[in-house]
């Protein structure tokens, strides 16, 4: 007996099984359900919704992820300098607080969309999907979401895009793919951020690194990069080059970890 | 801490099995989490007191079945449980395996009281 509220919950079950998925019913009227529904099943479905607006429209859409300061805008401000001219990008930016990122953003000549979450600790496809409606995808190439600096939340959440690419700075810990495997695993692509200063913090050893990476069943390019050396941005957007290549083509592009959206839609 | 947004979408997902069925009152709640999920159980079972106040599963008792991370290794035709951050075959060390089990997150069943047969049993 529930002392709440007095329902009962007690034993003396009589297993029952029938077409509408009830496998046991009491004495008492109490019926056991089987649902075996994905818990994050409506955050999948409006990431579907999203990703279908990106597909129709032939919008590359990229989830950068990383922790605090590892320097996701100031690759995006790069990123925009050296592609800006031959692809249209937006940027929607995640952040606890402030509109400093998209203010940033904005300077390039870049359309932002800033969603300030408050105490939500990453960005969800519902956020995401109110976004969408300040934007219009025709006329876009790329559309880049910054997430909330984090290495553990976002990368419970599917928001729709095409591929997650995680930052990792080269002054945090090389073995942070060990402490957080969840959010590497589920990168499609890792940037060693900062790598000009490699020479500095000699103790970041990028084959360690990667070998964290890989020991999460994880095959994805890994490129060590720097926002102040255009010669080292070269990988990350020879990357973007092919993905927009790829999804012109008709390419079905997936981030690695997304449940199907086959699924997910229906 | 995004056990709480996990939490609340798992209490919208009970709420609409609930009025599908219907039933007014949800007793237990009975969900898969492993570890490769992202989410933590303890934080969760802490965010589920919190966010049940005022559901239909306001006094539902939560069970937490804790999946193992279970890898698959082709060439080797072994499984291996192993580690969330070793996904390594146990046989051969190659990461080139397929996980088998671990990143479940999954509400698996529920026990209900329907409407019907309660508005029988008070009546």
């Amino acid at each position: 007996m529930c002392k709440d509220c007095g329902c009962s919950a007690g034993p003396g079950k009589v297993e029952v099984h029938d077409a509408t998925g009830v496998i046991s019913r009491k004495s008492s009227g109490e019926i056991s359900v089987d649902v075996l529904q994905n818990i994050l099943h409506q955050n999948d479905h409006a990431a579907a919704h999203n990703r279908h607006h990106f597909d129709s429209q032939g919008v590359l859409a990229v989830n950068l992820m990383s922790s605090p300061g590892s320097g996701k805008t100031r690759l995006l401000e790069e990123t925009i300098e050296a592609i800006g001219d031959r692809y249209r990008i937006a940027v929607i930016e995640g952040d606890l607080e402030t509109e400093n990122d998209a203010l940033r953003i904005r300077a390039k000549g870049v359309p932002a969309i800033q969603i300030t979450t408050g105490q939500t600790c990453h960005l969800d496809a519902h956020m995401v999907h109110d976004a969408l409606h300040a934007l219009d995808l025709a006329t876009l190439d790329i559309v880049f979401i910054e997430n909330v600096g984090n290495l553990v939340c976002p990368a419970s959440f599917d928001l729709g895009q095409h591929a997650n690419v995680t930052l990792l700075s080269v002054a945090e810990g090389d073995d942070k793919p060990a402490k957080y495997p969840v959010m590497f695993r589920a990168s499609d692509l890792v940037l060693f951020s900062k790598s000009d200063l490699l020479p500095v913090f000699d103790d970041f050893s990028p084959v360690r690194a990667e070998g964290f990476v890989r020991a999460l069943a994880n095959d994805a390019d890994v490129f060590a990069v720097s926002a102040r050396q255009p010669d080292l941005l070269a990988p990350w957007l020879d990357w973007l080059d092919a993905r927009i290549l790829s999804l012109r083509a008709g390419t079905v592009m997936r981030p690695r970890m997304a449940r199907p959206d086959a699924a997910v839609a229906s | 801490m995004h056990e709480m947004a996990i939490c609340q979408s798992l209490l919208s997902e009970v709420g609409r099995v609930a009025v599908a069925h219907p039933a007014t009152v949800v007793t237990r709640v009975v969900i898969a989490v492993g570890p490769l999920s992202g989410v933590e159980t303890a934080q969760l079972e802490r965010a589920f007191d919190l966010a049940r106040q005022g559901t239909v599963a306001e006094c539902a008792i939560l069970e937490i079945e804790q999946t193992p991370v279970v890898i698959w290794c082709d060439p080797c035709g072994i499984e291996s449980p192993v580690a969330a951050n070793k996904l390594v075959c146990g046989r051969c060390g190659s990461w080139r395996v397929t996980v088998k089990s671990g990143d479940d997150l999954l509400l698996k069943r529920l026990s209900l009281v329907d409407a019907p047969q309660q508005q029988s049993a008070s009546g």
